[in-house]
């Protein structure tokens, strides 16, 4: 029998008069993988937070390592091995990996002096206690997303974490960096360490824990082994009901295009790109990190081209826009021809973190709410954002919070909303449903469905195979830069085109 | 990782300020030969002590995160104090008590600049445009607006302190302040200390994150009423050193030296934003600005525009600095 690490009984958690948690339990084992899983604004990061001692709870008794904690400070959690891998890493930008892995022991140790040849020593036993070799020399700026994890789970581990908490780890990772992470999850998990984490992803919930606990509304609902669950008992236990998902079907004719690539190159990102887009059709781009799928997106909405460098990159070939050449060279170009983005990683660009909900919703659209004075109509602006509200199931209690007190979740839709909102006829989304919950993401397709039916032709570049497959007609496939298949999504299966993309996660993974 | 390390160099703000310096000292040698003369050499070497004792306060505080424009008001206020009291009880004693005054009224007035933004969670901006124009407006009211010539004995000895002395041929003397060494002691001390001391990663560590630093066990509040009062008493420093070496305590001094001491710390390559800049870099940059300020006549270009081309080193600096960094995004991005 291992040891229980967390256990966490009816506890209860409001902010003023909003209950967040009501009787949650929790258990945690040593060396055990666990999910926590949810909609968005059930609660989990609450949950998370009271673990690690920021919030204080309401009501109910917290145990870490079999001792009692009536109120927890965060010293308390660490000192019991509870470590959050927060996610913005909470790293020092500045400062080398080598540094950001030392400070703490430099500071807890309470020496005044700095050895370098001590701090060197302390990230390289670090990094080989996670099995990990990188330059510990570069700045942590200067890494990707995927490196800052690493480094901020080896300080974790270093500090002798026993339970390493993380909130939605993989929303900012590919498919080959999740593979990774899971493969190093697994090596914490054979020396005790246990994993409680966040995700919204099926796959990942059901390919690599050993335990699932759901919360609904901030209450628990269900809690198990992964057995004995599958996606839809899931799905089922967050949001209270039954979602199907069927196919998208496009009906539309195969004239006019509105918008049309040929010879589309961008050199060192794509070469050679041909596709129409017709009215009403979702037509996804999928490919592998580096592929060229972002960089795409990104030319057609005008971010790449002005930023050329000297090294001589030139568009080519043409964009044709309802049949009529068009040159997009910055942002406002896309924009005036009609084109409207939805960036990947919308949590960092863009959002407007200490202003209200409603101005971030309008964020992009002012100019459509002027009144007979030119001025802005605030009486529609108002009646329009309780409306978008209500149409992507925000769950907020007040449109005048900044938007930061929102759910990672809510934050998300909000954002999308706002893109989604200015009225463009080709919609370039990427990764829409990065960080939203099942229940929200069967809204967002809804709505993605009712706007290709209102005639806007949307191109979907995302990741998530069974996303592309049930809501888009055709699909494309993008390797190093070219298309390489052009697909109906009619009878395809999530394998086939798995194959085609040359990954599966659990291939990675071994 | 071997090209990584060879690139480093060329990467690094020093190599290039270094490389500026000696491309602008030749073109001013080149166009004027009086460059050249021990005399001006030793004058531009001069001209560093103060601005460079200010710089390295300034830039703690911007490697910290905040910025302090107060500086100036609080040299001037210690210094101006300072003389006006020794003046009164008649000071012959040795040069130590007028530092030591001077330095403790900046460091207590740099300590109420920390404390204001500790307790009001102020901008730094706001608290030091307001405590600077504070303790101006205090000085001129309460203590006196007249200009001091008569320094007391041990100020005026100080200035007369040379290293190096020589009369030359045609009788003109040349000589080396000995108050360049107490600028060089400061920044080797100074650099020490960010280097290679606890203290000094934190100062770095809180100008990165604030919240991270709070989580790895730094008590940010400490840190920085450390870098706010050593500020202080570094203009206080400063202010004395410039006092005794233009012989007057005016009440009036200094006025807008900020702008050209953080334009010298940001030319050395720190960030506004905090957590990164270096000693030698802001010694560099010290440099360069009084290079082009005592430089410009020679050359002949009209004294009434060091400052706009000082404004416009800046903004080419902090310039290069902002498209490098996109730069290297892109490049982490690709
Ligand atoms: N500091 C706060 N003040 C007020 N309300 C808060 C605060 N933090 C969270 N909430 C509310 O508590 C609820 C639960 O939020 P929480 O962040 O725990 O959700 P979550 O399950 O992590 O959702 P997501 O999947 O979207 O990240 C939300 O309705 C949120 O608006
Ligand atoms: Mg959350």
């Amino acid at each position: 029998m291992s040891k229980t690490l967390i256990k966490l009984t009816d506890i209860d958690k409001s902010f003023g008069a909003a209950s967040v948690l009501r009787k949650v339990s929790l258990q945690l084992d040593e060396g055990e993988i666990h999910c926590l899983a949810g909609e968005n604004g059930s609660g989990k990061s609450t949950l998370i937070k009271i673990i690690s001692g920021v919030y204080r709870h309401d009501a109910g008794r917290i145990e870490l390592g079999g001792r009692h904690y009536p109120t927890l400070r965060p010293i308390d959690a660490i000192r019991e091995g509870v470590q959050v891998i927060y996610q913005d890493f909470s790293l020092f930008p500045n400062l080398t990996v080598a540094e950001n892995l030392a400070l703490s022991d430099q500071v807890e140790s309470g020496r005044a002096w700095v050895s370098w040849q001590r701090v060197e020593a302390i990230a390289r036993e670090s990094l080989a206690l996670i099995g990990v070799d990188m330059d510990t020399s570069r700045l942590v700026e200067e890494l990707p997303v995927s490196g800052k994890q690493l480094v901020a789970i080896a300080r974790a581990v270093y500090c002798n974490a026993r339970v390493i908490i993380m909130d939605e780890p993989t929303t900012t990772l590919t498919d080959r960096e999740i593979a990774s992470l899971f493969a190093l999850i697994r090596r914490l998990k054979e020396r005790g360490i246990a994993t409680l984490f966040v995700s919204h992803k099926m796959r990942e919930m059901l390919d690599i824990t050993e335990r699932i606990t759901i919360l609904r509304n901030g209450e628990k609902v269900a809690e198990g082994r992964t057995e004995d669950f599958d996606e839809a008992g899931i799905t089922r236990a967050m949001t209270g009901r039954d979602i199907r998902s069927d196919r998208y079907v496009w009906n539309g004719v195969r004239s006019d295009p509105v918008l049309e690539l040929r010879d589309f190159t961008r050199t060192g990102d794509f070469q050679g790109l041909n596709l129409s887009l017709y009215k009403g059709e979702i037509v996804g781009i999928t490919g592998l990190l580096g592929s060229g799928r972002t960089e795409l997106a990104e030319t057609l909405f005008g971010l790449r081209n002005t930023r050329e460098r000297p090294g001589g990159e030139k568009n080519s070939g043409k964009i044709l826009r309802n049949g009529r050449e068009i040159k997009v060279r910055s942002v406002s170009d896309a924009i005036a021809e009609g084109i409207a983005y939805v960036p990947e990683d919308r949590l960092t660009e863009g959002i407007f973190a200490e202003q209200p909900i409603e101005r971030n919703l309008f964020a992009n659209s002012y100019p459509r709410f002027k009144n007979a004075l030119g001025l802005l109509d605030r009486a529609k602006l108002r009646e329009l954002s309780s409306a978008l509200i209500r149409a992507y199931n925000v769950v907020a209690s007040n449109l005048k919070l900044p938007i930061r007190t929102l759910s990672g979740g809510n934050q998300q839709k909000v954002m999308l909303a706002r893109w989604i909102s200015t009225g463009a006829e080709v919609l370039l989304l990427n990764g829409p449903t990065v960080g939203v919950d099942v229940g929200a993401r069967f809204e967002i397709y809804r709505k993605l469905r009712e706007i290709a039916a209102g005639g806007v032709g949307i191109l979907l570049f995302s990741d998530e195979l069974q996303e592309l497959i049930s809501n888009c007609n055709r699909i494309f496939v993008i390797n190093r830069g070219r298309f390489t298949h052009e697909l109906d999504t009619g009878a395809l299966q999530e394998d086939e085109l798995s194959a085609l993309l040359g990954l599966s996660l659990e291939e990675a993974i071994q | 990782m071997n090209t990584l390390s060879k690139n480093r160099l060329f990467q690094r703000n020093e190599f290039w300020l270094l490389c500026l310096l000696i491309v602008l000292s030749l073109t001013v040698g080149a166009v004027n030969g009086a460059f050249w003369s021990a005399n001006n050499l030793f004058s531009l070497f001069k001209s560093t002590i103060v601005t460079g004792i200010f710089a390295l306060g300034v830039f703690l505080v911007i490697v910290s995160g905040g910025i302090d424009i107060s500086f100036p008001a609080f040299a001037v206020f210690s210094f101006y104090i300072t003389v006006k009291f020794l003046l009164s009880i008649k000071y012959t004693g040795t040069i130590l008590l007028p530092f030591l005054m001077s330095m403790t009224f900046g460091a207590c007035l740099g300590l109420v600049n920390a404390l204001l933004l500790s307790s009001f969670q102020l901008a730094p901006l706001i608290v030091t445009l307001g405590t600077g124009s504070a303790v101006t407006g205090f000085l001129r009211a309460f203590v006196g607006t007249a200009t001091l010539s008569n320094l007391p004995q041990p100020l005026i000895d100080f200035s007369r302190w040379n290293i190096y002395k020589k009369t030359l041929a045609d009788g003109s003397i040349v000589s080396f302040s000995g108050a360049f060494l107490i600028l060089l002691v400061l920044a080797i001390l100074i650099h020490v200390m960010m280097k290679r001391t606890t203290l000094g990663r934190g100062i770095y560590a809180i100008g990165g994150d604030e919240v991270a630093a709070k989580r790895v066990g730094f008590n940010v509040k400490r840190l920085r009423l450390f870098v706010y009062s050593f500020t202080g008493a570094l203009a206080g420093i400063a202010g004395i050193i410039h006092c005794s070496l233009i012989r007057l305590a005016n009440p009036r001094d200094l006025e807008g030296a900020e702008m050209e001491v953080i334009a010298a710390v940001v030319l050395g390559g720190a960030s506004l934003t905090g957590g990164k800049g270096s000693v030698a870099g802001t010694l560099l940059g010290v440099a360069l600005i009084v290079l082009i300020k005592g430089s410009l006549i020679l050359v002949g270009v009209p004294s009434d525009w060091q400052k706009v081309v000082i404004g416009l080193v800046l903004i080419t600096a902090t310039g290069l600095t902002a498209w490098r960094s996109r730069r290297s995004d892109e490049g982490g991005r690709a």
